[in-house]
């Protein structure tokens, strides 16, 4: 720092100064108001008159001040920050520097970061900053952040949804909407490493509820009379149609999928007991069997089912238990048609028939 | 080119002719109809054969044509806002379009601008140079929309250096657009 004793001195009036620093607050050195800048003094309002104490105006948010106006000079190199008392909201930052003898002090003060707040709040305009303030540039540079940002923002939304439109694609088969196979597969290795299953729609299954779960082997019995007598059309809609209704018959939870063909697998989470799960699968096969209507033709089909249970496992073996399900629904289809079948009542080598799997009687016979 | 130019191509289109005849275009180059996002770099290769197949589709000359998207782009709410950042006035902006590549740059850091050069030879008269004819061509149409914008007369002209001169006729001939320092709807 010069001596100020020793510095040439220099005057400035106020017009001057109003120019070059429109946000100046001249002061005693007891700290009374003797000038505002035009900007200051658009923002402080009439009450700023010359004579008051500048504290009354502004209250200071640093220590430098604690001690009163009049030892704000002593602050020469902090950075002050005020808030305007008739509106606390308002923030500037300052700085100050001594006039020397008799001359009081003169602070200059700046909207600092908040300038876009302050600009809305008193209404200024460019001509309110001196042309060396970065101010403007400031608000310009917000302005253009804000417009680069919504345009990003735009972009990543387009490039999320155009993502989750190709997973729930690459989950799910087209024909009927239900997962495939590789959901399918998804979804059991999950399940297996006690994690959730996933499916198209991806629903989120409470950890609790999948401590078991159960495996059906689905096959349509007559499907391919359908599609030989009515055509791959009329094959199609029964499909569809018996997505629908398996997905009607199941809870958002489970896992329903078409691995192509006929051949549907579907994955019951918190389903062990063998009781529900055969019920389950008796009111599938009997929905199935009711008549589906195309183009006024009456197509008929049914469904045999296989089932495994994980608590029937010591280690819950996905591709054991897929297997498992496939034989029983092999037993199921060689009982006849309609059928639904429990791995665990075939394991010892029962003959078909002699197993004490419940029948139903086929609704619609032919 | 950065993906901002192609998109304000995009949406000169889009705004000032109709989907139909932006689909037209995208389908000529064989572009998605749903075109160019902004926040991506594309080959420069892509620009050009916009411009050309809009003028070939609109039977307007290239230049015409990207005159016409200056003046589309500075009257875009947003962006004409920013650009008022630049000046007080007319003449005020006119004298800081040397800025207008590194404002323009301050937010967008990855765009490629030529740089541009602004002189006064003479009272009223400014020169406006700029390397690259794409841009100059947008700068001259939008200089003309600003000169409105600001409520200036000007005229605005390729010189004989290939530049824009700009002949100021009047400072206030009109009211011009207002412009607040704060964004409406910022408290």
């Amino acid at each position: 720092m010069m001596d100020m004793a020793e510095s040439p001195r220099l005057s400035v009036d106020l017009a001057a100064m109003a120019r070059l620093m429109p946000m100046y607050a001249w002061v005693t050195a007891d700290g009374r108001l003797r000038s505002l800048g035009p900007t200051l003094a658009k923002i402080c309002g009439p009450r700023a008159v010359p004579g008051m104490p500048f504290l009354d105006l502004f209250r200071c948010l640093r220590s430098a001040c604690a001690k009163g106006a009049a030892h704000l000079a002593a602050a020469q190199d902090d950075r002050l920050a005020f808030a305007l008392r008739d509106n606390p909201d308002t923030v500037l930052r300052g700085q100050v520097v001594s006039l020397g003898p008799g001359q009081g002090m003169l602070l200059n003060l700046s909207f600092g970061i908040s300038a876009a707040e302050a600009v809305a709040a008193y209404s200024l305009n460019s001509s309110d900053f001196a042309i060396t303030d970065l101010t403007v540039e400031l608000l310009y540079l917000t302005e253009a952040n804000a417009a680069v940002m919504g345009e990003l923002a735009a972009l990543n939304e387009r490039l999320l949804r155009a993502r989750n439109r190709a997973e729930r694609r690459a989950l799910t088969d087209s024909l009927t909407g239900l997962s495939n196979r590789r959901a399918l597969e998804l979804s059991l290795r999950r399940l297996t490493q006690g994690g959730f299953p996933v499916h198209e729609r991806r629903q989120i299954v409470d950890a609790a509820d999948i401590s078991g779960f159960a495996v059906l082997q689905l096959d349509l019995d007559r499907f391919k009379a359908v599609n030989d007598t009515f055509g791959h059309a009329a094959g199609d809609h029964v499909l569809r149609h018996v997505g629908m209704t398996l997905r009607a018959e199941t809870r958002l939870t489970d896992v329903v999928a078409r691995l192509g063909g006929d051949e549907f697998v579907l994955i019951l989470p918190g389903f062990t007991d063998p009781q529900a799960v055969m019920k389950l699968a008796r009111r599938i096969i009997s929905r199935l069997e009711s008549p589906i209507e195309y183009q006024g033709q009456m197509c008929r089909i049914s469904g045999s089912i296989g089932i495994a249970l994980s608590s029937d496992y010591a280690i819950a073996d996905i591709d054991r238990m897929l297997a498992d399900a496939d034989a029983a629904l092999y037993m199921s289809k060689h009982e006849g048609r309609g059928q639904a079948m429990l791995h665990r009542l075939i394991r010892e080598d029962m003959p078909a028939g002699k197993t004490e799997n419940a029948r139903i009687q086929d609704v619609s016979p032919g | 080119m950065h993906g901002l130019v192609n998109r304000s191509l995009q949406a000169f289109l889009i705004g000032t002719y109709g989907t139909a005849l932006w689909e037209a275009v995208a389908q000529d180059i064989d572009m998605d109809a749903s075109g160019v996002e902004a926040m991506l770099q594309y080959d420069d290769g892509v620009t050009d054969l916009l411009v050309s197949a809009a003028s070939r589709r609109l039977g307007k000359p290239r230049d015409s044509l990207l005159e016409d998207v200056g003046a589309y782009l500075a009257s875009r709410e947003a962006l004409r806002r920013l650009l008022r950042f630049g000046g007080r006035d007319y003449p005020d902006f006119l004298l800081t379009l040397d800025e207008l590549p590194d404002r323009i740059r301050l937010a967008i850091p990855d765009i490629d601008l030529p740089v541009i050069t602004v002189s006064e030879p003479g009272p009223s008269r400014f020169l406006v140079s700029c390397a690259m004819p794409f841009y100059r061509h947008v700068l001259a149409g939008l200089l003309r929309a600003m000169a409105d914008d600001y409520g200036a007369l000007a005229v605005i002209d390729t010189c004989e250096d290939g530049g824009l001169c700009v002949d100021l006729m009047d400072t206030q001939f009109a009211a011009g657009r207002r412009f607040d320092l704060a964004r409406p709807g910022v408290e």
